[in-house]
């Protein structure tokens, strides 16, 4: 904490960060964007093509057709990240493959894969949640506090 | 004979007898791939492991710099070296394989600098005749050890580095022929509050300056007296900064070349959405100077130049841990062996 406020007083410091901040390139916010939109929509839309065909072809009804399209989105996304090509994709993409599904399956995949000269147990086991730990936690938690939000606003426990 | 506060020069003239930069695929297709020894072209090197891979360049590169000289392992007296990786695992477990005395060190990017000054200044006193001094680094390994997984789908802001996959090094002896190491200037631990680890280059940018400018000082030199300064892995963000620190305090770098070998190693602007900014890591200064500086030395076409490998000093806990990322800047003179 003393560290943070002596580095605060110092003037040197702030003129110096003030060049280098002159001297960063901006992030490309809006070409990240519409990467994103166009990137996450297509795997949207994928999903609605595999959905559309667990309902016509194998007679799933609407509701349940949704566990076999994030089977296969998870399973199309393991595989892009094993044959090393889900990151390339996702330099280019952005939020647009890290957001869906598959997003999560890469965090998993890919920390299997960069665990596994580690072991079976300590390294696979041990590492597969190292980035998709806090979405579980994070998510859980935001969704109880979503649930509290709906009951409170008479929504019922449903 | 030290000059000034901190700079060595070595009057005995320890000479580079021979050196070997032995470089990964991506490297192999940057503009200096005719420089490499070995250019290889599976990021795992036949190994198992990104370790193990890394492992295997520090050992090739060492193994062929001592055949260069034609000396055996039994011949050279001391190892200075480090790298990148928890404890540098890869320079200990090469250690291990050369059985050579091993000095371990650690610079994280500058380590390629600090090894050679130290390796100059052991031949220099007359405490060893023939020393080797290399370093490495491995583009998947420093993404596990510092960001994320290799294969990890994460977009790389345009501040950011590509970590060079490469091994590099150099036989330093206490007579010629080659091009010899006549002074060197240590870092110090300069730190600008700059807290972004995708923005290295900013970080070390004021190092760089710090430990250039002590040098010309120090040695009453000036940019002019030099056909080229070489920062080590600025890359566009922090050369940019560095040229521009260097304008402020009316330090003529337009005299000389001034460029940076994290800009020299890949086509930056053709490879962008791969490199970002440029190259990092130990390996980046280390095969750019033992690969493609040397040959131009021994070539003729520089006579004398300095090399400042800059380092990052951070690790993923400092700054998980809001630490800003603390820098470093070793110089190294070299200059051509005949006059």
């Amino acid at each position: 904490m003393a560290n943070k406020q002596l580095k605060k007083a110092m003037p040197v410091q702030q003129k110096y960060q003030k060049l280098a901040q002159q001297k960063e390139p901006p992030r490309p916010i809006f070409k990240n964007c519409v990467r994103a939109f166009i990137a996450g929509g297509t795997i949207c839309l994928i999903g609605q093509g595999i959905m559309e065909a667990m309902v016509h072809w194998f007679h799933f009804d609407e509701k349940k057709a949704g566990d076999p399209t994030v089977a296969i989105l998870i399973l199309i996304s393991v595989i892009l990240t094993s044959l090393g090509v889900y990151d390339k994709i996702a330099q280019w993409a952005g939020a647009g493959t890290a957001v869906p599904v598959t997003g999560f399956a890469n965090s998993l995949c890919s920390s299997a894969i960069e665990h596994r000269s580690e072991g079976i147990v300590l390294g696979v086991g041990g590492n597969m949640f190292k980035l998709a730990g806090s979405v579980i936690v994070f998510g859980t938690v935001a969704a109880f506090i979503i649930g509290i939000i709906h009951w409170l606003l008479g929504g019922g426990g449903s | 004979m030290l000059l000034g506060h901190r700079t060595w020069k070595f009057e005995n003239r320890p000479a580079i007898a021979a050196a070997a930069a032995v470089v990964g695929p991506e490297e192999g297709e940057g503009p200096l791939a005719d420089d490499f020894d070995i250019i290889h072209a599976d990021p795992y090197v036949q190994q198992d492991s990104w370790e193990k891979a890394e492992r295997a360049l520090m050992e090739e590169a060492s193994n062929l710099a001592i055949k260069k000289a034609n000396l055996t392992k039994e011949q050279v007296q001391f190892y200075v070296g480090g790298d990148l990786l928890n404890q540098i695992v890869s320079s200990t477990f090469n250690a291990r394989t050369l059985s050579i005395p091993y000095i371990g060190v650690f610079g994280a990017c500058s380590t390629s600098m600090e090894s050679l000054a130290l390796a100059a200044l052991l031949v220099d006193s007359g405490n060893a005749d023939t020393v080797l001094a290399g370093t490495c680094s491995h583009n998947s390994t420093a993404e596990k050890q510092f960001r994320y997984p290799t294969e990890y789908g994460s977009q790389k802001p345009p501040t950011a580095h590509f970590t060079v996959t490469g091994a590099g090094a150099a036989i330093v002896r206490s007579s010629g022929p080659g091009p010899v190491i006549t002074s060197a200037t240590m870092g110090r631990v300069v730190d600008m509050g700059i807290k972004d680890p995708f923005n290295m280059g900013a970080a070390m940018a004021p190092a760089a300056f710090d430990t250039i400018q002590a040098h010309l000082k120090e040695t009453q030199t000036e940019p002019g007296d030099y056909d080229m300064i070489v920062t080590g892995d600025l890359a566009k963000v922090g050369h940019g900064i560095a040229k521009e620190l260097f304008q402020e305090h009316q330090i003529a770098m337009d005299q000389t070349e001034f460029n940076d070998c994290g800009l020299m190693i890949y086509d930056v602007e053709k490879k962008k959405d791969l490199v970002q900014a440029g190259g990092s890591g130990c390996a980046c200064s280390a095969v750019v100077t033992y690969g493609h500086l040397l040959k131009r030395i021994n070539n003729g076409e520089l006579k004398r130049i300095l090399v400042a490998a800059t380092g990052a000093l951070l690790s993923p806990l400092t700054f998980q841990q809001g630490e800003s990322i603390p820098s470093i800047c070793h110089v190294v003179c070299i200059e051509s062996g005949g006059e």
